[in-house]
């Protein structure tokens, strides 16, 4: 956990005082709606189709036992008892009274939570791998360099203005859980030949209506480069960046329009004038971050102890266990993720009394400490391989053992026609229905790892583009059709999927998913080649005769 | 949502009310044919050309401390006069989301 400093508790609750006025005036109406709209966005206020949302940071995915119980408590007391954990690690209420926001933003804010810079034309919350700090073969704890760039870009005046959001996600394995590639800037740690940490920089990255996989702007940027090179890419993006066109303003645009070479020219240029400036990090700032970073005092336990080969006989554990149980970078612990996905549920939804008992069980099993990733399930990082059958039994209880991640009905769905004003259509029931289809876990286990992400509109907020299976609502005369892609991806390899066909109406979204998943059991090579293999091996083609040669 | 000032372009096709979100709480409300608002859709004022809907538009958006994003939607009128929303998302405005809430309200 990173442990915030008087500088940090005095600019949130400063910043609370301050929309607690702006508040006031607008209620009063000495603020229009037109002047107090960006400031509201700036605190992760959105008007929704029903109600006001409050978009609520998480940087890098970290929560305390205490941050979420307090979580839980503003959506108690403030909202309808339940939040919907986010692509991008934060947590939105949805029906938060505007008079009451202030209030909210205040109990979070005694916590070290805030919801700056969740929306707007600024920098937004700086995403990692949830996994961060304990993942296996990790180059270094990747948040400690998220903090250097949370601190960095919060409130930075040069880029609260920005032509459009802009967002930037880090990781520091081999594997990536924070989907860099489709980041503003993505930044992958790792060591170079000399054996110096430093940053592959990709930059252009995006989903919504143009979707880009990042290009790598510079393969080695040394860690006291950090600021200065991420300051340069933004002044760029600053300077050249189209304000004229809001679907042509995101940097991803700039890169493809310039051409990464170009781009990455004028970045140099700029990088120049401030390479050996102010922001060169020494190591003693570096160090300061990384010293407010702790650790749990880790027991020296065994791998297979007792309790875990006695539960290994009850096969809805082990079935469990192989889903949701993760290595650990110290011997004796496990990672654990908890599904937020229950059959019929809507993804990422946790109630308050879930966030309550979840952070009870970290206290208990996690050292107080809890992980959000951005396929919308929560983890508890640090669990005691001894613990897992009675962690185990106690999620059960709540609703939160479901053995589906990375299965077909672990779907990333944003919220959609139901709550979204951008949205064409709906997704929440879509996935709803696709997790009843392939409720039989035993089926899901055959099929093997394959993500599905519906999105409710061509903003792409469920991530659909980068999909096994994507999905995406679109409006047709009044109607709900989806557009289906396939073969797209998040991680080292992102991918943008390929469409498969004509869109098809609400009513046959789950057949269709169906359909292919049966094309893909059917043409496999082997049990063990995954769906986005088969895919990529394959191509569209098969897909796309099995779905529309009866339609 | 399209804004007033590109709904001035906007010819209406039929029956269609004016509605918007209640300043203080972010609730759907439609304007009323006593110059108020009224979460009920049946209590909404009824234009039919779009001379009126303009007219019933600006005299909402002039109300900026009340509501929020004021835009004239589409409904349906039954033979019995009951006012129906005229599209999906006017219809989930309207009842509320199509799935169960986590928490029972």
């Amino acid at each position: 956990m990173y442990a915030y400093d008087e500088l940090d508790r005095t600019l949130i609750n400063e910043r609370v005082s301050e929309f607690r006025d702006q508040v006031k005036r607008r209620l009063s109406g000495e603020l229009t709606e037109d002047e107090f709209k960006m400031l509201r966005l700036q605190n992760g206020v959105y008007l929704q189709l029903h109600a006001y949302m409050l978009r609520v940071a998480i940087p890098y995915g970290t929560l305390s036992s205490k941050q979420l119980r307090r979580l839980a408590h503003v959506a108690r007391r403030y909202d309808r008892g339940y939040g919907h954990f986010t692509t991008r690690q934060n947590i939105q209420f949805n029906w938060i009274k505007l008079a009451e926001l202030p209030d909210a933003l205040a109990d979070l804010a005694e916590v070290g939570i805030h919801a700056m810079q969740t929306s707007g034309n600024n920098t937004r919350n700086v995403t990692s791998d949830q996994w961060a700090g304990v993942a296996p073969g990790e180059i270094e704890d990747p948040r400690i360099w998220s903090e250097l760039l949370r601190q960095y870009t919060t409130l930075h005046p040069e880029f609260s203005f920005l032509p459009r959001k802009f967002k930037f996600a880090i990781t520091a394995s081999a594997h990536d859980r924070a989907a860099i590639k489709v980041h503003d800037i993505g930044l992958r740690l790792h060591k170079n030949a000399e054996g110096e940490t430093g940053f592959e920089v990709l930059v252009g990255g995006g989903l919504g209506r143009t979707p880009f996989i990042g290009k790598t702007i510079k393969p080695f940027v040394p860690g006291r480069d950090l600021l200065s090179y991420v300051e340069a890419i933004l002044r760029v993006y600053n300077q050249y960046g189209r304000r004229d066109n809001i679907y042509k303003a995101r940097i991803k645009i700039l890169v493809h329009e310039l051409g990464i070479e170009k781009f990455a020219q004028e970045v140099e240029q700029e990088w120049l004038a401030t390479r050996d400036s102010a922001l060169t990090l020494d190591d003693a700032v570096v160090e300061e971050i990384r010293s407010r970073f702790t650790y749990p005092a880790y027991e020296k336990l065994p791998h297979m102890p007792d309790e875990l080969k006695k539960a290994a006989h009850d096969p809805d554990f082990e079935t469990w266990r192989k889903n949701s149980v993760a290595p650990h970078k110290v011997p004796g612990y496990a990672i654990v993720t908890l599904s937020l996905k229950p059959v019929g549920g809507p993804p990422g939804d946790a109630t308050a009394d879930q966030m309550d008992a979840v952070a009870d069980l970290a206290d208990k099993y996690s050292f107080g400490e809890i992980r959000v990733g951005h396929e919308q399930n929560l983890a508890l990082p640090h669990v005691a391989r001894r613990d897992l059958p009675v962690l185990w039994r106690a999620l059960d209880k709540v609703g939160l053992a479901t053995p589906n991640v990375n299965l077909v009905t672990d779907i990333i769905a944003c919220p959609g026609l139901d709550y979204c004003s951008l949205a064409n259509a709906r997704s929440i029931p879509i996935a709803q229905e696709l997790t009843r289809r392939f409720a039989n876990h035993d089926t899901a286990n055959l099929i093997g790892r394959l993500h599905v992400n519906i999105s409710g509109c061509i903003n792409a907020c469920g991530h659909h583009h980068v999909g096994h299976i994507g999905i995406l609502g679109v409006e047709k005369n009044g109607e709900e059709f989806y557009q289906i892609t396939i073969g797209g991806r998040a991680d080292e390899h992102a991918a943008v999927g390929t469409l498969i066909g004509p869109a098809v109406p609400y009513g046959e979204v789950a057949d269709v998913v169906e359909d292919i998943v049966e094309a893909y059991l059917a043409l496999r090579e082997r049990p063990d080649e995954l769906f986005i293999d088969a895919v990529k091996r394959l191509g569209v083609e098969p897909f796309r005769e099995r779905v529309y040669a009866t339609r | 949502m399209t804004s007033p000032l590109e709904q001035k372009k906007i010819r209406i096709a039929g029956p269609s009310v004016v509605t918007a979100n209640r300043t203080w709480d972010g609730v759907v409300i439609y304007r009323s044919p006593q110059h108020g608002w009224s979460v009920e859709l049946s209590d909404a004022a009824i234009v039919r050309t779009s001379d009126e809907a303009r007219a019933l538009l600006a005299e909402s958006a002039a109300d900026d401390v009340g509501a929020i994003g004021a835009y004239i939607a589409p409904v349906e009128i039954s033979d019995t006069g009951k006012i129906k929303p005229g599209n999906l998302r006017e219809r989930i405005r309207s009842k509320g989301i199509t799935i169960d809430l986590p928490v029972p309200a």
